[in-house]
């Protein structure tokens, strides 16, 4: 029988099941993970390895808009890593924005299976969408760009609560996108005027709304209307010294505001490592990585992905404007890239490199894994690298190996800038990871967070998305062998996609089409009369027709709508 | 000391990548290893060998390695990228990107030379006795064109014929010189290093410079507007080469910081503004 495997006697963990390292079968037939195997199936003895459930990526910058104009913009960096055509699968190129398919390739072949872009501008939905056809085998989606959006800074200054929840309801389902996505709230459209907000209570010019009352009211609303995902939040100042008080003061203003049924937490605040800086000036710039650590665990409310940092190269690329144009300044005028999106969003693109021996970046480099290794509940602590801002996303093995390790992280502090010893508390966190809390904080973290029910677990009626790893945790001490485990996640002895090997012994062997992951909400068409003559009246400001603005069906070929209640 | 001779078999019509025709390849290797190395022939792999009749004594270092290639090699593409020493001689023609980011040793071109010649290279020296293409010294989208492998460690470039477009693009270290004239936009972006150019220089050179120097011997078409006249100079050191004047001297590129320098000998320029 076709479609049925058998993956008998790995080491499983499953921590949304509770599984840790046990021994045991795992089923996969039609797709998704069984019971108990039909007859037939074939079997793949994979003991002595890891098996987990495929990975989740929470934040990566992979499709749209501002991702191809970085790959346009940088050349030079693709050419350091050139791919060539092999059998079926496609050439491309890295390093820090590869191509669509290198970047599917890549991802599945360190065992991920599903993964969102966390910034889509609404009117570049079409684009991204394009673009996650030609990403194969990742399960995709998108979250949508609101928070400098001129509808909803309209009504929230108005107080139309009701207008504001059915205008969400309705972008999700005009841009087919999976979360509601903030970033720099109110600084971004303040940027078109050329300005920033720098505080939670600044107005922006013109709509006279402020950071706070636009990052709860999307809170609520998204609340209300049951979104499987929190509001994704980037914050305000992102990258300058001093920013965690405004982080602190972002999840406190929404630490009231009423979660939707079947969760605590209401805002998932993104690459918060570089949101979590103390210090005044780049002088005496520090790390506020244990601040924001304690106040995650003292709340429930609150969630964060880390954004870590790989010294090397990256490519920066946020809907925050006006802080690209600082970097391009910080940077001597390295080249870059600014937009504005008409009535919604900017957008912003500078290379920059992350070195060892400069102060600020040995900080930064070490608050990420400071704010991991400080979080008490790992199921509210993801892993990123907000690819490609703090560095590629092929560099996730690499972190896991500093995670396990505190040898391994001592030995890249030392070669280090001192300031990442004296400016942050990593050198004296001894706490050290074990597979199962890898499990969490690369899969069951992540899709608990994002509300998906059938990825990131290994339970009966999962989808088929299983990760093998060449590891055995009975014979290999992690801890002291942190090379060993960097190796055997940067390529997977199998990776499954929906019930099919996509990958063996990390060499990419079939390239499906991935499903793309939407949200509608039940009641848009009751809720539609309330913004209609709205919507009509602000397309006269839009370059495009309201009728050619929502993105058809045609450009989902896999399409796995979820459906909300409200 | 070794000496390797290379003869082209044929003159194939598809460009071959040769990027292995290079000291620090063939350093340490038997004839026969050399025969079997494989390079690309439009879509097909090819060994060496079926291009190239292969003889003489090979060498153990790279700095040892002698390669001479007998005749017109203006099909093969790539020789001497990245070699970091030793010496090769074409006896001929050379396709693009001869010595493309060298780093040590030298190669001489007896012919022309294509596009990107020396292209990113850091140090050594690239001799091209006839003509050069386009970018010579430049760079590839997106990178730096010629600079200094390290403070005072720098690459030349001799062209005793003339060269094309964009001699020098986004150069920032190192020093091209042009015995005959050279194109449009010598210099473009550039931000160190010199160019010295014995002949005429065409329109637009220095555009958006920011650092370096252009020096023309000849007589240059037109100046841009974004450059500043700041009076006569007797003489111009290019890295502790003195060369006589007397030279009007402009800076640029004011688009960008105008830390650019423009020298032009003053008996053949004559035309140009200085106000």
């Amino acid at each position: 029988m076709p479609n049925a495997y058998v993956l008998k006697g790995g080491y499983v963990y499953d921590p949304l099941n509770g599984i840790d390292g046990e021994k045991m079968d795992v089923a996969i037939a039609d797709g998704k993970i069984v019971d108990t195997a039909p007859k037939g199936a074939k079997v793949i003895d994979v003991s002595g390895k890891v098996v987990m459930p495929g990975g989740v990526c929470i934040h990566s910058h992979i499709a749209g808009g501002k991702v191809n104009s970085g790959r346009r913009l940088r050349p030079e960096d693709h050419r350091k890593d050139v791919v060539p055509k092999r059998g079926q699968l496609r050439s491309g190129v890295g390093y820090t924005v590869p191509s669509t398919f290198i970047t599917g390739y890549r991802f599945a072949a360190m065992g991920y299976t599903t993964v969102f872009e966390p910034a889509v501008p609404p009117l570049k939905a079409r684009h991204t969408h394009e673009e996650f056809q030609d990403t194969p085998i990742l399960d995709n989606g998108g979250f949508v760009l609101t928070g400098n959006n001129w509808f909803v800074l309209n009504y929230i200054r108005n107080n139309e609560m009701d207008k504001l929840a059915a205008y969400i309801a309705w972008l999700l389902w005009a841009t087919k996108c999976y979360a509601v996505k903030i970033v720099n709230p109110g600084g971004v459209e303040s940027w078109g005027w050329g300005k920033n907000v720098n505080g939670l209570d600044d107005k922006v010019p013109y709509f006279d709304v402020s950071p706070r009352e636009i990052v709860t009211a999307l809170a609520q609303v998204n609340e209300k209307l049951g979104l499987p995902h929190t509001i994704h939040v980037h914050g305000n100042n992102l990258g300058h010294p001093g920013n965690y008080e405004i982080t602190l003061e972002t999840m406190e203003a929404v630490r009231e505001v009423k979660p939707a049924k079947g969760r605590r937490n209401v805002i998932h605040f993104t690459h918060v490592q570089f949101n979590a800086y103390a210090g005044t000036s780049w002088k005496d710039f520090a790390s506020g990585g244990k601040e924001i650590a304690e106040y995650i665990n003292k709340h429930d409310h609150v969630t964060v992905d880390i954004g870590q940092v790989i010294f090397g190269d990256a490519t920066t690329m946020t809907a925050d404007g006006p802080w690209e144009f600082t970097l391009h300044q910080i940077t001597g005028g390295n080249k870059w890239v600014n937009s504005d999106v008409e009535l919604e969003t900017g957008s912003g693109i500078v290379p920059y490199v992350f070195r060892r021996t400069i102060p600020v970046n040995a900080v930064q480099w070490a608050i990420g894994l400071e704010i991991m290794l400080s979080v008490n509940d790992l199921y509210k602590v993801c892993l990123t690298t907000d690819h490609p801002n703090g560095g590629p996303f092929y560099f996730y093995p690499k972190i896991i190996s500093w995670l396990v390790s505190r040898k391994a992280r001592n030995e890249m502090l030392e070669k280090t800038h001192k300031a990442a010893a004296e400016r942050t508390t990593l050198k004296d966190l001894d706490r050290e990871f074990s597979l199962y809390d890898v499990a969490i904080v690369t899969r069951a973290t992540q899709a608990k967070i994002l509300g998906l029910k059938n990825r990131g677990h290994l339970g009966p009626g999962a989808k088929g998305d299983v990760a093998v790893y060449d590891l055995d945790p009975t014979k290999v001490d992690i801890s002291s062998n942190p090379d060993l485990v960097e190796k055997a996640f940067s390529a997977a002895l199998y990776t499954f996609k929906d019930g099919e090997i996509v990958v063996k012994d990390g060499e990419v062997i079939a390239a499906p089409q991935g499903s793309t992951i939407w949200v509608k909400v039940k009641s848009l068409e009751e809720m539609m009369p309330l913004i209609e003559e709205d919507l009509k009246e602000m397309w006269k400001h839009y370059t495009v027709s309201l009728s050619n603005y929502p993105v058809q069906m045609e450009y989902l070929p896999k399409s796995e709508m979820i459906e909300v209640g409200a | 000391m070794s000496r390797i001779e290379i003869t082209p078999l044929e003159k194939p019509r598809v460009p071959v990548e040769a990027e292995v025709i290079s000291p620090d390849v063939f350093a340490g290797k038997s004839l026969e290893e050399i025969g079997n190395l494989e390079v690309w022939r439009g879509n097909r792999k090819k060994k060496l060998k079926e291009l190239f009749k292969i003889s003489g004594d090979v060498g153990g270092k790279p700095s040892e390695v002698t390669i001479i290639i007998n005749g017109d090699a203006s099909f093969a593409k790539r020789i001497g990228q990245n070699m970091t020493a030793g010496e090769i001689v074409i006896k001929g023609n050379v396709g693009m990107h001869v010595g493309a980011g060298m780093m040590g040793g030298k190669i001489v071109v007896e012919g022309n030379a294509d596009h990107w010649a020396g292209a990113e290279m850091k140090a050594g020296v690239l001799h091209i006795k006839g003509n050069a293409g386009n970018y010579l010294g430049g760079n590839y989208r997106g990178g730096v064109g010629m600079s200094e492998l390290q403070k005072g460690v720098y690459g030349t470039i001799i062209v005793e014929g003339n060269a094309g477009n964009e001699v020098g693009a986004w150069m920032s270290g190192g020093k091209i010189i042009v015995k005959g004239d050279v194109g449009a936009f010598a210099g473009v972006h550039m931000s160190g290093g010199s160019i010295v150019v014995h002949g005429n220089v065409a329109e637009r050179a220095g555009g958006e410079m920011k650092g370096g120097s252009i020096i023309a011997m000849g007589r240059l078409s037109e100046l841009l507007p974004s450059f500043e006249y700041k009076g006569e100079a007797g003489e111009v050191e290019v890295y502790g080469e003195k060369i006589p004047g007397p030279f009007l001297t402009f800076t640029g590129d004011l688009a960008e910081n105008g830390k650019g320098m423009i020298y032009l000998l003053k008996e053949k320029n004559t035309h140009i503004r200085t106000f």
